[in-house]
């Protein structure tokens, strides 16, 4: 049995603690584990509880990332509860392999602090790594502060192992300004915590030798399509368990998740669309230009993969100019969030405006005043009734202004 | 424990039938003699893992299995890594006690080929003997990437025309050594390290029931000739190993602990290395007389190293 660790109803925690202390209350069977900026608090904290007796559980320390999941991917199919963390080149490294996982319907829970890809090399923040896991047939669920990695980490275990689920879990956070901030965070106890999840209850165990399975078959032409599309199929059914999983959790903590989360979007006309840490920065930059009387609103995209396109649809029907905000670079395309809310908007009867916004890239800071000119100028195209600068534009880039597929401009 | 003892062949090879004939490896490989060796040598409940390649591509297509036990594939790199993941697990749920049958002894085992053993999967094999994992990793080394249609690997002897290291009019072949593999993983520190053929049946045998009583990393080669890229006749594959064997250019033996080191087969008259060679097509172009100084490499290549290998086993070092 695991030694028992304190907890205070209130604790000041950062968003890599945060998301340890959610691993150890879900006492984990394996951790594989390697270390890469910012995520490295998360498996050092892992191995403090480890070394201490709070979790009963493996710990492997292997040596590269793709060796990280590739060991989870064996413990998970050996039938127990299985996580890790990574970050930006950790988590590209891992992609072969987050695949496979997938791919096997493995639910395994993986901690992913975003990071800017290289080159240049970069530990700061943004969102290329969580792009580049888009469609490796995970759930992508994005935390937009500390409280949410603790959280939403919880909620990731209890989603993923749902037997009509069965998926591997992403639950996302800003690199730094997440993960090394520390804020008020109100943990469950371990038991409540402990309970909320459950048991590991295994489907199509290795270690079950009455019933042996075979795992990550060969398929060609012949069956490889209906495999995909069963995984499409599962990852689609998810939502309503995630719904559930949400509700559930709010009865629990008073804490309420949706798969897209709304701020002031009543009757807003004027929309900031965004994920992570930004969401917050937004509705601050929001609430001070209501006071001006601008109509501003926001939405963050809680449910990245499957993602949410009715919610979307339905959150953004009333807004006349929005701005969706991507933190990675484009790489020769408008941003990739940007052409899915799009696309989502595109087959509505109240298309709004909608502009691309490139930000933050390498962890460039994103102020308030940043989000309130992007407010403005979105309020100008509302006003205008078309789209009066650049498209798609680069938010805080020094030099220059750099922008693509002008309109109207002068 | 539940090692087979083996009184004779026919008994063995009928023991404990976990490996179903009903596979697509091609006549003649080697592959499956040597799987169901190891399948057939131990009753203990068996978690296998196999990297891509040609045993995993002919005996897991979907809807079909060869596999009578617990099987499982990710990459072509990482099956060392995938059967420590259950074998990390398993000792997880054994303290829990969540396991269906907790007091069944359970084997772990990973099979690759030389390409994903010598060379791709390198790194994860080393990992994960060096962090002490209770299993066994067997390598089917047929010398070349004979699933992508035989490519050198590191394992490549230095002479063979393949079809990326090609013999031509300004070249023999493959100019570099193979890579010493066994040494390697000798020097990891493995309790257990050997390297086997399957026409020494029992020998085999015995390597793998001492690399699955022994705890921790144990590693074995085992050369698997390979009669499309080797370009022999499958009904010669046994024929092939026995020249392999007899002219020591496979030399058998086991290193315990990192320094023991045991021969376990002594040719009592050792074939010229050209008595192998001859009879694959892969080297045919040695016999022309502007390459006989390549034969006469690899003799003394072989030579060396069967010297180094019985002073070793005399001075157990």
């Amino acid at each position: 049995m695991a030694e028992k660790f304190d907890l205070n109803d209130r604790e000041v925690w950062d968003g890599n603690y945060a998301a340890s202390q959610a691993l150890r209350q879900a006492q984990i069977d394996v951790v594989a584990a390697y270390p890469i900026t910012p995520s490295t608090p998360i498996v050092e904290n892992y191995g403090a509880y480890v070394a201490n007796g709070y979790v009963d559980g493996e710990y492997v320390m292997v040596e590269s990332e793709h060796a990280a999941m590739s060991g989870c991917v064996g413990a998970s199919a050996a039938g127990g509860r299985v996580a890790t963390a990574t970050s930006s080149q950790g988590f590209a490294l891992m992609v072969e392999v987050l695949y496979q996982a997938s791919g096997m319907r493995l639910p395994i829970v993986l901690n992913v602090v975003n990071r800017a890809l290289a080159s240049p090399l970069n530990v700061r923040g943004d969102h290329g790594d969580m792009y580049l896991g888009r469609d490796s047939g995970w759930i992508q669920i994005d935390a937009f502060n500390a409280q949410e990695a603790y959280d939403l980490v919880l909620c990731a275990f209890k989603i993923g192992e749902d037997h009509s689920v069965r998926l591997p879990v992403m639950v996302h956070q800003d690199g730094f300004i997440t993960s090394h901030t520390a804020q008020n965070i109100y943990p469950l106890t371990d038991e409540a915590a402990y309970n909320f999840i459950g048991d590991f209850q295994p489907v199509d165990d290795l270690l079950d030798f009455s019933r042996p399975v075979t795992y990550g078959a060969q398929t060609e032409e012949d069956w490889h399509f209906e495999h995909k599309a069963k995984q499409h199929k599962a990852l689609m059914d998810s939502r309503p368990v995630i719904d559930e999983v949400f509700a559930e959790f709010e009865k629990l903590s008073g804490r309420k998740y949706n798969r897209v989360e709304t701020y002031m979007m009543e009757d807003a006309d004027v929309v900031i669309v965004g994920l992570g840490s930004t969401v917050e920065t937004a509705i601050v930059a929001a609430e001070e230009l209501r006071e001006e009387g601008v109509k501003a609103g926001v939405v963050g995209i809680r449910v990245f993969r499957p993602f949410p396109f009715d919610q979307v649809r339905e959150a953004l029907k009333g807004a006349k100019a929005i701005a969706v905000l991507d933190r990675s670079s484009p790489g020769g395309a408008m941003g990739a969030f940007f052409n899915e809310v799009s696309a989502a908007l595109y087959s509505t009867d109240t298309r709004p405006l909608v502009t691309n916004y490139i930000y933050g890239l390498g962890g460039r800071d994103f102020s308030i005043d940043e989000a309130k000119r992007i407010f403005k100028e979105q309020q100008a195209n509302a006003d205008a009734g078309h789209i009066t600068t650049d498209i798609q534009q680069f938010s805080g880039l020094r030099g220059p202004h750099l922008g693509y597929f002008q309109t109207q401009r002068g | 424990m539940a090692i087979t003892s083996i009184k004779n062949l026919k008994e063995f090879s009928t023991n404990n039938d976990r490996f179903e004939g009903a596979h697509t490896l091609c006549p003649g490989c080697a592959h499956s003699m040597i799987v169901r060796e190891l399948m057939n040598c131990t009753d203990d409940n068996l978690v296998i893992s196999s990297n891509t390649g040609c045993l995993e591509v002919s005996t897991a297509v979907y809807p079909f299995t060869s596999w009578d036990t617990s099987w499982i594939h990710i990459g072509f790199e990482n099956a060392a890594t995938a059967v420590t993941g259950a074998e990390a697990m398993y000792k997880a749920r054994k303290k829990k006690g969540t396991l269906k049958d907790n007091d069944a002894p359970v084997k772990f085992v990973a099979f690759g080929g030389d390409g994903s053993t010598y060379d791709i999967g390198f790194q994860w094999l080393s990992g994960a003997v060096e962090r002490g994992h209770d299993f066994t990793y067997i390598c089917l080394d047929n010398e070349n990437y004979a699933n992508t249609g035989g490519q050198r690997s590191s394992a490549t002897p230095i002479g063979a025309t393949t079809s990326t290291a090609q013999a031509g009019t300004h070249s023999y072949g493959k100019k570099e050594k193979k890579k010493d593999l066994v040494a390697i993983m000798a020097a990891h520190g493995a309790p257990y390290v050997a390297q086997l053929a399957p026409n020494k049946w029992k020998s085999m045998a015995k390597g793998f029931q001492k690399a699955l009583e022994t705890e921790g990393p144990c590693f074995i080669n085992t050369v698997s000739p390979c009669t499309t890229e080797w370009k022999f006749d499958p009904k010669d594959t046994i024929l092939l190993t026995d020249l392999a064997t007899d002219t020591l250019m496979f030399p058998l033996y086991e290193i315990i602990d990192g320094h023991e080191l045991n021969i376990l087969y002594r040719p009592k008259n050792v074939l010229k290395v050209e008595d192998y060679l001859g009879a694959q097509g892969r080297y045919k172009h040695l016999f022309k007389p502007e390459n006989k100084h390549v034969i006469e490499k690899i003799q003394k290549d072989i030579d060396e190293y069967w010297t180094m290998l019985q002073r070793r086993e005399e001075a157990r070092i």
